[in-house]
């Protein structure tokens, strides 16, 4: 790991000097770690976080739940308010990593962290092309093997997925992002944080190196979740094995129920996409059929038209569609 | 805000096993890497330093964390506790005797990791049932695969100890 320079940041403005390139902000560093030890960032300058006390801390308002960016994993898993009003993003924190990692991992990141694509993920220097390590060389994983990789929004600049769990969650819940930044403050809905290649194009944005909408010196300072009465949720985690491992596929539900039968649904999966995957085009549909696999499985399917699977990966269709039905099972249980 | 550059030293003050200790170190220097090769407590062991493993799983201000996915320089006025602060060669911990009573080990590389781990996960309350002490002892492998005797051994240790006792 290249030597940098370290400073300790006192207040929100202090941190607006992070590019994301030059110069880095670190919170928990459980990624930020080993993208230094991979060469994916050599950065001269970090700038530690910790002490800005606007970024701390879980708070509801009975109509919206607001946490601070520093939040850990562990933190937000644990937080009896979110269990109860955010059930799937509780689920979702305890489902990511391990418990060591999760009391330092932090919220505002954990959906900064890069994709875990092998071809991508790997010490410098790569002897396989990728678009995200050095433009315009490639993508293995396009030709190559691409089981964990993208059903949506992929180009043949880039196939990786987003490994977040939370921000699956987020998505699901229609929370807003806090930004701050050198131009100010603004907000930006979780499901619309990232960048899929597809709309990275299609924005004369770079499809491999545009992955978020934060702008250099921005700074996510937290999350505001609304709080819907009656509103269930849950979130669903396929893998290899029980624990302690990235998702195959996931699924977060956030459903209401009237007299029996859903009434509003947001389904959003991840490990889809370069980006949380809402599943907008059949969500209405849902209403007014029982929380029963057997029920919603067939619309849920529909949603899937449109996805484009690579070689090795066409089994993620059915598996996150199921995943999209237990999630809903589960919610209403 | 100050700003040092990089390659020179920046001032360390912590409490690691209760002995207060002031050191300069480089800003990349992980905790890991501080504690093994600065301090020689070479019971907290380097496995894939990249927080797969959790072999260098230590306490910072009771919470275990992966020592190799923090800065020593985080470390800035924490309390950290490696297997060298926990019972004594005369007085094991109740986790520790709990591993040997229950063969919870082959090879022992992993164990300070497992151990440490095991004592914040009793801490925390997630040793309640052998489906959750799995869960929540997830993040220490064992590659000799003694799961069943290290799950044992924690239930057990939980049982003796009760969810208070701490390192």
């Amino acid at each position: 790991m290249r030597d940098f320079s370290y400073s300790r940041a006192r207040d929100l403005s202090d941190a607006y000097a992070a590019d994301g390139a030059g110069r880095m902000a670190i919170a928990g560093g459980t990624e930020l770690l080993n993208w230094f030890r991979l060469g994916i960032a050599a950065p001269a300058q970090v700038i530690d976080l910790a002490g800005v006390e606007d970024l701390r801390g879980i708070r509801s308002d009975g109509q919206q739940l607001s946490i601070g960016a520093l939040a850990t994993l562990a933190e937000v898993g644990e937080n009896p308010e979110v269990k109860a009003h955010a059930a799937v993003l509780a689920q979702a924190c305890v489902a990511a990593a391990s418990p060591q990692v999760r009391n330092r991992a932090t919220l505002g990141g954990n959906p900064l962290q890069k994709s875990r694509c092998a071809s991508s993920r790997a010490e410098e220097p790569l002897p396989w092309p990728c678009n995200k390590r050095r433009a315009g060389s490639g993508c293995a994983a396009l030709e190559g093997l691409n089981d964990r990789h993208a059903i949506f929004g992929w180009t043949d600049a880039c196939v990786a997925v987003q490994p977040s769990d939370p921000i699956v969650a987020l998505a699901a819940l229609d929370a807003q992002l806090a930004i701050a930044g050198p131009q100010g403050r603004r907000e930006l809905a979780a499901a619309a944080l990232h960048l899929t290649p597809e709309e990275a194009a299609s924005e004369g944005l770079d499809p491999a190196l545009a992955e978020t909408r934060l702008a250099p010196g921005e700074v996510i300072t937290g999350y505001r979740v609304p709080i819907r009465r009656g509103a269930r949720s849950a979130y669903v985690k396929v893998r290899e094995r029980a624990s302690y491992e990235y998702a195959l596929v996931s699924a977060a539900a956030a459903i209401e129920l009237e007299d029996g039968l859903i009434s509003r649904a947001a389904i959003a999966l991840g490990s889809v996409a370069l980006k949380p995957w809402r599943l907008t085009q059949v969500e209405a549909r849902l209403a007014g059929l029982p929380p029963t696999r057997e029920a919603v499985l067939p619309v849920l399917k529909d949603a899937f038209g449109d996805a484009r699977p690579l070689a090795h990966n066409r089994f993620k269709i059915a598996m996150a569609a199921g995943a999209a039905a237990r999630a809903i099972v589960e919610a209403a249980a | 805000m100050d700003q040092t550059p990089p390659g020179s030293r920046l001032q360390l003050t912590c409490r690691v096993n209760r002995q207060p200790v002031a050191a300069e170190v480089e800003a990349r220097t992980t905790l890991l890497d501080f504690l093994r090769d600065r301090l020689r407590l070479t019971g907290v062991k380097k496995g894939c330093n990249e927080g797969a493993c959790g072999t260098c799983t230590v306490l910072v201000d009771g919470k275990r964390m992966n020592a190799c996915l923090t800065l020593a320089i985080q470390c800035e006025g924490r309390e950290i506790t490696t297997i060298e602060g926990v019972g004594s060669a005369e007085a094991l911990h109740p986790v520790q005797q709990a591993f040997i009573a229950h063969d919870a080990l082959q090879c022992g590389y992993c164990t300070p990791g497992q151990i440490l781990s095991a004592i914040a996960c009793i801490a925390e309350g997630h040793a309640t049932d052998p489906d959750t002490v799995r869960e929540w002892m997830s993040g220490n492998i064992c590659r000799c695969s003694a799961y069943p005797q290290i799950t044992a051994a924690v239930l057990d240790a939980a049982r003796q100890s009760g969810p208070e006792r701490h390192a």
